[in-house]
């Protein structure tokens, strides 16, 4: 199809919508509500063009057709998303200086850029009250802009519904039923709603105030833990390309603000492929619940909590790496220190919302009375740590993990994406049943962004039917097959988040899909310049088990890495 | 007791009903209820009535008058005279300034029209007319011209009284005539005959051709060519395609669509069964708004009627096409006469609206084709087979075609339903049809097509009605709403109203509509409010600003919404503004509504030559800003009058000042 776009000619394809063409092509147009993998809704209407006719017509939505003659810049254009921008901020609390989103906010960006330089409209606010009691996530409803990203994220990418539009006209809103809060709906706080969120109405809730106290206390002992994920993100936040590895910054700029020991979440993935992989045998060899469910993305295990609890034996009763290390710390390690567990404090820098959730569980606590983890800070909070602590993170030296909880190999690197836990495992599994690694170690077949990702592999005499699914909404086909006895697989990973933890609720934003692409592959980047690509392979592993839990499975390792679940209601 | 084959020669039978029933019943079993025989004989013209018939406007506009005590009383006088007639509910026959209305048919007598009926007029009524067999003629509205027409000379035929005399009924011809909970009477004024006719004799093409050539448009606001639309559905590939009736009527002033359901609903459902046929969908949904109880009562009786006389179902008439019908109750969402919001909502969604394309023909209800029609349009669609084609376009003007139907209300003497051929003068309708404005008063204006059309003013009154005319001047056919305005409506306070609606009834969906309707109606707000009200500088300047910025934001509004509830919801500002700025500019500048209807304007004052004492006013006041001692002239404080003006209201000596 021929089409003009600021009387150039341009080639597009049929099906196209104008944004299609002109992202292609390099025009810029302002969106709001668009979101790239999700369905057009035309709500903002920022992304108007005008066509030969003199419609006003949104180019997120609207298909190209032979032709076409379409404006980006005319008169009206310029005036219609001007006036959309004021209009915005009239209903806008005007505190940008203290929002979470300053400096980071789609509203101010387009604010500045159609230079806003008054407040043409002013009038009735919208108001509605603070949400702030879940443990992990945040809402303002009278920061919303009504953009809808945050519902169709909830809705189409992970199959939740938590939110949803209520009210109507001006008094529009979004909110969980029932004007609840967010803790008492089956919100799995996978975050992925704060990701999508374009302003400050969705947003982490924070602990950075319990972190600096605890660092400030001269009587506690901190030690960091940080997910895989971390290292190939947080370099956004201080102004590095997407997928730039920061592996040693990040222990040197915590040594810098006093944590006094840092670990790493990698050795722990470690351990928790040693478990896994070692329960995936036993479940096969003695016929147990199959498919075997992975237990890291505690997105996932809330969600399967709310929605198909009766299938909650078919998860693997392992630990998630965070878990495994805070149990490794305030047993194993405050033994062979001599530390007094309540006097650690345990700091996890994770790039997860559900995280903060998932330390809350009591049944995660190898004391009972206190949490193995103190608290967990998503990739974002721990960039504004180290911002107001003057650290200049491009310029820390590289330094390691201290040990003996800070040893990893390649297994542990590629949690961070989807399908890495699937790869690790079998990697580890493999050896536990032929005693030989494989040929192969790279099982690139679950790679990848896809949503699904579906392999077999032949381990001796066996074939395992194997997947990795991220985004919930995906989840359901599989979780129906086991329900209704069907299901052919072996092992199944999931992941809450689309991609896996690189896009997790707690990632440095705005995010975007060639970002999370250059986060994926720096995470295989990791792996593959490890010396030691497998779990089995860690030595302080190894020594864990021979100075403290036995084997994998031992009556130890299930007492301090194993948990369970609980069916959980939805309203 | 005639036989059915006696029934089947009756001249006045319709023949494609014979045909009709032929199809459904074997002639020689004859398997036809005798109630059903004794119904059709009287109903098929009052020619052979035996007893008294006594038909009740019993719509929701009779009901609302009070028609259910009427019909009490009637059946009670009845009973205890021991007088056999027959009490029969009829729907609306559009006259709602007569309401209640009553039908009296005696054997060898016209059928009569009583209006203003009330339980008291009851007695009067059996006594003289079905008793004495002579008219009550103060309460005499008109007779209708059957066999018997040429008995009561003193009454006018019904047609020749001037709110029917310029009225062209054929939508509403059995509105109000017929009981519409009964099939046979529609069958009998020959119902069903078009739908026989499509059925048997035309392929889907031949009838979406039959349309495009009547000319037929859609009369629920945009005036598309339905013979097209139907044609795009009808080109679209797929194993599923459903139709929509559109009864989620929800413009503020506008209830044809209601009549029409209430009064005539097997109508509706017969070109639901031909447009159907056209487009090829097996299911149908009435998306009916659930404030028209009624209406919905109506329905279900008609769909299940229908469905047992083998015309809704498996195989309809033998030809082999299936159709279902299912009502959806609407949760009165104005948006949701939206196409794709209506097509939301029956999917169980939220109703707001989707971006289009894709339109609902391609891909609609359940991402299926659909298609979305008004109840005015399918009504219309069985003229076009059962009178033709030729005879439906020679109605109306070059663009448009048929007849529209009008609910006329507002400062006019007979406020009604209104049926008249496209090509009709405002004026006509206001005031040859309407009567004209009440109490000697000025006409101002006449709002057309609800708050997404536009008022016009007196320059416009010679108008001819149809689609292309009212764009031009500034309104829209829409759903066709008529509110009559006198010399006392403010444009500015109307203009006000209707963004006030718009601002409850926007889905919040869009940002121009949800934010920008908000921000008119706080702007208007703020011209017709007090200056006592503003309390610092920064108010005042406010109300100027908002001002210079009215029309800029009114027309980004039209521009830039999603839907059309959003590219209209700025129209009563943007045609208030193009006829009335003058008003604007007097209560901008001067502080004054010129007709004295932005109470908030007004100072009243207490003219002491005029006032007796009575303390009336003072017993009204809610806030207390009158004093005065008994007898003596009062006096309103005017920093506690809150402009409610219930002292002018309740005044008896005319001496409150209002200005």
């Amino acid at each position: 199809m021929n089409i003009k776009i600021n009387n150039n000619a341009y080639w597009a394809n049929p099906g196209e919508t104008i944004l299609q063409v002109t992202q292609r092509e390099g025009i810029k147009i302002p969106t709001l509500c668009y979101m790239s993998d999700l369905t057009p809704t035309g709500a903002c209407r920022i992304c108007v063009v005008e066509i030969e006719t003199g419609q006003l017509v949104p180019a997120c939505a609207f298909p190209v057709y032979n032709g076409m003659e379409v404006q980006t810049n005319s008169k009206k254009v310029r005036r219609s998303r001007k006036s959309i921008i004021e209009l915005l901020i009239a209903n806008h609390p005007q505190d940008c200086l203290v929002c979470v989103r300053n400096g980071n906010c789609d509203l101010q960006d387009l604010a500045a850029e159609y230079g806003v330089r008054s407040y043409r409209y002013v009038g009735e606010k919208r108001s509605g009250k603070l949400d702030l009691a879940s443990p992990a996530v945040e809402r303002d409803p009278e920061k919303c802009i009504l953009c809808g990203r945050c519902v169709r994220m909830c809705h189409e990418v992970q199959n939740v519904g938590a939110i949803d539009f209520v009210n109507r006209g001006f008094y529009s809103q979004v909110s969980p039923a029932m004007d609840r809060s967010l803790n008492t709906t089956a919100c799995v706080y996978c975050g992925q709603c704060v990701v999508a969120c374009p302003v400050g109405a969705l947003r982490e809730k924070s602990y950075l105030k319990v972190a600096w106290e605890a660092i400030n206390d001269p009587e506690i002992h901190v030690i960091a833990q940080v997910a895989p994920a971390v290292r190939v993100a947080i370099g956004e936040e201080f102004g590095l390309p997407p997928g730039t590895i920061t592996i040693g910054k990040i222990p040197a700029a915590l040594r810098r603000i006093g944590v006094n020991e840092i670990f790493d979440t990698n050795f722990a993935a470690d351990l928790t492929i040693m478990e896994e992989a070692n329960e995936l045998i036993e479940r096969i060899q003695s016929g147990g619940k199959l498919p075997l469910f992975t237990s890291c993305s505690p997105g996932w295990i809330k969600y399967v909590e709310h929605f198909y609890p009766e299938l909650l034996e078919y998860v693997s009763t392992c630990k998630s790496p965070q878990g495994m290390q805070g149990a490794m710390i305030k047993s194993y390690y405050a033994k062979k220190t001599g530390l007094d567990p309540k006097k650690i404090f345990v700091l996890s820098i994770m790039p997860c919302t559900a995280k903060k959730f998932e330390a809350g569980r009591p049944e995660l606590s190898v004391s009972h009375t206190d949490p193995d983890v103190d608290v967990v800070l998503s990739t974002r909070e721990f960039a504004r740590m180290l911002k107001i602590a003057g650290i200049d993170f491009n310029r820390m030296p590289e330094e390691g993990f201290d040990d003996p909880l800070g040893e990893s190999t390649g297994a542990g690197v590629i949690f961070g994406a989807s399908g890495g836990v699937l790869e690790a495992a079998l990697r580890t599994a493999h050896y536990m049943i032929t005693g030989k690694d494989m040929d192969q170690i790279d099982f690139t077949s679950v790679r990848g962004l896809q949503g699904v990702k579906e392999s077999s592999i032949k381990i001796g005499n066996a074939t395992l039917k194997v997947a990795a699914v991220s985004g919930l909404h995906n989840i359901d086909r599989f979780l129906e097959e086991v329900r209704n006895g069907n299901s052919e697989y072996h092992f199944i990973e999931v992941m809450a988040c689309p991609g896996g933890c690189i896009n997790g609720g707690g990632q440095p934003l705005p995010s975007s899909p060639e970002k999370i692409k250059k986060r994926m592959e720096a995470i295989y980047e990791i792996d593959r310049s490890l010396p030691k690509r497998c779990s089995h392979y860690n030595d302080s592993v190894k020594a864990l088990y021979d100075n403290f839990l036995g084997k994998p499975g031992s009556k130890k390792s299930h007492e301090l890495l194993h948990t369970h679940y609980m069916k959980r209601e939805s309203i | 007791m005639q036989s059915f084959k006696e029934i089947l020669s009756q001249k006045t039978l319709s023949d494609k009903f014979l045909e009709i029933i032929n199809d459904r019943y074997d002639a020689s079993k004859a398997g036809i209820s005798p109630d059903m025989i004794r119904s059709l004989k009287s109903r098929l013209s009052l020619d052979a009535v035996d007893k008294p018939i006594i038909m009740i406007g019993m719509g929701t506009c009779g009901l609302a008058n009070g028609a259910q005590a009427v019909y009490d009383k009637f059946e009670e006088e009845l009973a205890s005279r021991g007088i056999e007639a027959e009490l029969t509910r009829v729907g609306c026959v559009g006259f709602c300034a007569e309401e209640v209305i009553v039908d009296v048919k005696i054997p060898g007598f016209p059928r009569i029209s009583y209006k203003r009926v009330t339980p008291e007029n009851v007695g009067t009524i059996i006594e003289r007319t079905i008793v004495n067999k002579e008219p009550v003629i103060q309460k005499a509205l008109g007779k209708y011209p059957d066999a018997d027409a040429a008995l009561w000379n003193e009454i006018p035929l019904i047609h020749d009284i001037p709110f029917f005399k310029w009225q062209k009924k054929v939508v509403l011809e059995n509105c109000g005539v017929i009981d519409p909970e009964s099939i046979d009477q529609y069958l009998a004024r020959g119902g069903y005959s078009a739908l026989s006719i499509v059925l048997k004799n035309k392929s889907p093409y031949d009838v979406i051709k039959d349309v495009l050539a009547s000319g037929l448009r859609g009369r629920g606001g945009g005036g598309f060519p339905t013979g097209k639309k139907w044609e795009f559905a009808y080109n679209t590939q797929s194993d599923q395609k459903y139709l929509i009736c559109n009864a989620d009527e929800g413009d503020p002033g506008a209830f044809m669509d209601r009549a029409v359901l209430e009064g005539d609903p097997h109508r509706v459902v017969e070109g639901m069964i031909i447009a159907a046929y056209a487009i090829g969908a097996s299911v149908g949904y009435i998306y009916c708004r659930a404030e028209y109880p009624l209406a919905i009562s109506r329905l279900e009786k008609t769909i299940a009627d229908a469905s047992a006389y083998g015309l809704l179902g498996k195989n309809i008439l033998k030809s082999g096409f299936n159709f279902t019908l299912k009502i959806k109750k609407g949760a009165g969402a104005f948006v949701c006469g939206e196409e794709t919001a209506l097509i939301n909502s029956i999917e169980g969604k939220r109703g707001m609206p989707r971006p289009r394309p894709p339109f609902p023909a391609v891909s609609g209800l359940f991402g299926k084709p659909t298609i979305i029609n008004n109840v005015e349009t399918l009504a219309n669609v069985s003229l076009i087979f059962s009178k033709g084609a030729d005879w439906y376009s020679a109605i109306g003007t070059g663009s448009s075609k048929g007849t529209k139907i009008f609910a006329l209300s507002g400062k006019v003497v007979n406020t009604g339903l209104v049926e008249v051929p496209m090509g009709t003068t405002i004026r006509r309708i206001i005031f040859d049809i309407g009567g004209g404005v009440p109490d000697g008063k000025h006409f101002k204006a006449v709002q057309i097509g609800g708050p997404s059309g536009g008022a016009l003013p007196e320059q416009h009154l010679d108008t001819e009605i149809d689609y292309e005319n009212l764009k031009k001047a500034g309104a829209m056919m829409g759903s066709g709403g008529l509110v009559v305005m006198d010399e006392k409506t403010c444009m500015v306070d109307l203009a006000k109203y209707f963004m006030q609606f718009i601002t409850s009834e926007s889905c919040g969906k869009c940002i121009p509509c949800r934010e920008g309707t908000k921000r008119l109606l706080e702007i208007l707000e703020r011209i017709t409010r007090s200056y006592r009200e503003e309390e610092t500088e920064v108010d005042s300047l406010m109300r100027f600003q908002g001002m210079l910025y009215l029309e800029r934001l009114a027309n980004v509004i039209k521009d830039t919404s999603l839907c059309g509830l959003g590219q209209t919801a700025a129209n009563p500002v943007i045609s208030t503004l193009r006829y009335f700025r003058d008003e604007y500019e007097a209560h901008l500048y001067e502080r004054t509504c010129p007709s004295k209807a932005c109470r908030q304007m007004l100072t009243y004052t207490i003219i002491p030559e005029k006032c007796t004492g009575c303390t009336l006013c003072a017993m009204r006041c809610p806030v207390e800003a009158i004093s005065g001692n008994r007898k003596e002239p009062h006096f309103i404080n005017q920093d506690i009058c809150t402009h409610c003006g219930q002292c002018e209201l309740n005044c008896r000596f005319d001496a409150i000042l209002a200005e």
